[in-house]
């Protein structure tokens, strides 16, 4: 049971962050605070994301020149580095390993969606703490309690203050 | 077709990539344009060729030719394409039909609700909404699906927020929305970080093929299927994950309202029809069986409890928000109904829907214009103060209860024929109990605004004041819209089959 978490640790990680995240997001009554757990959940995502796109084994995705050969042998390898390259997109479970080459690669794919998703997050944290901003503005707080018993108020009384 | 003919072959070949690129440009100019008046025009001219775009490629579409576009000349499953298909043509006519009517009725709403000097940038916003969202129907790259998603989802945030000049509540509303919506995007990114481990591509065809040939794929699969059911949900207002809607309608500028309202939900149940049943397959067992018991549950569910809460609402703008919740509902039923017939009369109901709603709202925006009234209980004598507006308002109302020879009779019809063929009476039972409920919540307004007499401020009656025309040709264009669906829906039911076809071939 402990040995398969600690063998799995990165996924561990994953999940406490997800969850943590998550719980913060919805048990906490101050915005800003909501917002750090939102950007929490999301990091989780990214976490996840780079760790899929690790094969055992793998290299970093940078084509390497073969010490061994020149010319010709060169250009060969360069090519089948290639093909290697879109085996690793084609097919995460099987590596690189695919065609049979030397080098085994890492999948550079997740990396590259994550660092979309990393600037889409900072996208809607940017927007988010510049509404909270407005918020603090028009009702003197960033607690949600109070934020709902002014408009409550407001309700009843049918005029703004 | 001979309509066709008259389009330069560039615009057919290259619309679908234009149509995302075009107010993504746009859009960057027009928020650093100094006038408003510049701004304005210039979104209609783009709003304009978008409608034209769109509408060659529907006509393209139903001479049955469908297009594959690849970007940067790329093959898919490597590179990104765009589709152009049965299924997604005629959303992307309706979101591009929509910004173009929302826009001519912007000119003197935004003057009414937003500040002057916000407002080029509140149509640059507006403008990269309408690229999100036509860009999330038209990808065929589920990656590309997500970042389209949070462009759309982010600058609707910021039009919802815009509505703080009129009603402070706008900015929790927007809060709200973006906590929740980041949330579901979240949910959504998990899901197809799974489906990428499951399959090792992200081209929506491509995933679709390798999950049928391997009948479902493994507990990954599933867990993804979970994670992108929610996060989609999440955005299309499925009932217990609808909470950031409400607010989100009742206090966003009108103009806003009117488009989140006819576009943003039905472009996320469009996605959730084109994951659930050509990325996934209802084949699947995990698939149909949420599909049947969650999808239709949920959407039995928003239909009864959402219609409830539309009753009892003292903000008109409020109740239309939970009956739109309901109608998504009605939509849901069509999808867990899961033969052709439902689905084609679910996505009818998505099309008939948008124009009724946004024909709705634009009412509601107009009675806010004149008189600053969005309670139902103000809507007293609104049947002599605006004649033309409370007329449209009517005809809306009637055709969202689904009174015959309006659209919403006859989705509504379709989508009681196929809960009948495949035998669910209850189901019909439930769509007629929740179209009598919807006669409640619409008559009370139309009973407030014909049967109370005008209030009576120092003794004087208040004077009728009509909407603009800038108001009236929009929302009657709409409206009438609605009437001829209603009166012959031939082509709209045949776009409507061609969807639920391309659907039930799994996409191909």
């Amino acid at each position: 049971m402990f040995s398969t978490i600690f063998q799995n640790y990165h996924w561990s990680i994953v999940i406490i962050l997800m969850m943590v995240g998550l719980y913060v997001v919805f048990s906490s009554r101050n915005l800003i605070k909501k917002l750090v757990g939102l950007s929490v959940f999301q990091t989780s995502v990214f976490l996840l994301y780079i760790t899929i796109g690790k094969v055992a084994g793998g290299q970093p995705p940078i084509l390497v020149e073969d010490h061994g050969s020149g010319g010709g042998g060169g250009e060969e390898h360069h090519a089948s580095a290639v093909t290697n390259l879109m085996a690793g997109g084609e097919s995460v479970a099987a590596g690189g390993a695919h065609h049979g080459a030397e080098i085994l690669y890492s999948n550079p794919l997740p990396h590259v969606l994550i660092l979309t998703a990393i600037v889409v997050g900072v996208a809607t944290l940017a927007i988010g703490l510049a509404l909270v901003v407005r918020i603090r503005e028009v009702y003197g707080s960033i607690e949600e309690d109070v934020i709902n018993n002014i408009d409550y108020r407001y309700n009843l009384e049918g005029t703004a203050d | 077709m001979d309509i066709l003919s008259a389009y330069p072959g560039w615009l057919i070949e290259h619309g679908a990539a234009l149509l995302v690129i075009l107010p993504l440009l746009m859009g960057a100019i027009t928020a650093i344009m100094p006038s408003e008046r510049l701004s304005w025009v210039t979104t209609m001219i783009v709003t304009l060729v978008l409608t034209v775009t769109s509408f060659g490629l529907l006509l393209t579409i139903m001479g049955g030719e469908s297009q594959l576009y690849r970007l940067g000349g790329w093959d898919p499953p490597h590179g990104i394409s765009f589709v152009i298909d049965g299924l997604n043509t005629p959303v992307l006519f309706l979101i591009s039909a929509m910004a173009l009517l929302t826009t001519l009725y912007a000119l003197p709403s935004v003057a009414a609700e937003v500040e002057p000097k916000k407002r080029p940038p509140f149509y640059a916003a507006f403008m990269v909404g309408v690229a999100g969202l036509i860009g999330m129907v038209v990808t065929g790259d589920a990656f590309n699906v997500f970042v389209f998603l949070e462009v759309s989802s982010i600058s609707t945030y910021v039009l919802v927020a815009m509505g703080a000049s009129r009603d402070r509540r706008a900015l929790t509303a927007a809060y709200n929305y973006l906590i929740l919506g980041s949330i579901g995007a979240t949910f959504f990114v998990i899901g197809l970080g799974f489906l990428y481990m499951e399959t090792g591509t992200l081209n929506m065809a491509d995933i679709g093929r390798i999950l049928a040939d391997l009948d479902g794929g493994s507990r990954v699969a599933m867990v993804a299927f979970g994670f992108i059911t929610i996060g989609l949900g999440l955005k299309l207002a499925m009932f217990p994950l609808h909470m950031w809607l409400p607010g989100a309608y009742a206090h966003a500028p009108s103009f806003v309202t009117v488009f989140l309202a006819s576009t943003a939900t039905k472009a996320a149940l469009y996605l959730m029809l084109r994951f659930t049943f050509t990325v996934f397959d209802p084949s699947f067992d995990y698939v149909i069986t949420v599909v049947t018991y969650v999808l239709t549950g949920l959407g039995i569910a928003a239909m009864l409890f959402a219609s409830l809460q539309a009753i009892f609402q003292t903000d008109a703008r409020r109740a239309l928000a939970f009956s739109s919740i309901a109608q998504v509902g009605y939509m849901l039923l069509g999808i867990g109904i899961a033969t052709a017939a439902g689905l084609s009369a679910g996505y009818l109901h998505l099309l008939n829907h948008a124009v009724i709603k946004g024909a709705l709202f634009l009412c509601l925006g107009a009675f806010w214009y004149r008189y600053g009234i969005t309670r139902i209980d103000d809507f007293a004598g609104l049947g002599k103060m605006m004649p033309w507006t409370m007329g449209a308002f009517t005809l809306a109302g009637l055709s969202l209860i689904g009174v015959p020879a309006t659209a919403g009779f006859v989705s509504k019809l379709n989508l009681v024929k196929a809960a009948l063929d495949k035998e669910w009476y209850w189901a019909a039972t439930i769509i007629v109990v929740t179209s009598v409920l919807a006669i409640i919540y619409i008559g009370r307004m139309l009973l407030t605004a014909y049967f109370q007499s005008p209030p009576e401020i120092d003794g004087e009656v208040v004077a009728k004041n009509e909407a603009p025309l800038m108001m009236l040709i929009p929302m009657w264009f709409l409206v009438l819209l609605s009437v001829a669906i209603g009166i012959n829906a031939d082509l709209i039911s045949d776009a409507a089959r061609d969807a639920a076809a391309v659907l039930m071939s799994g996409g191909s």
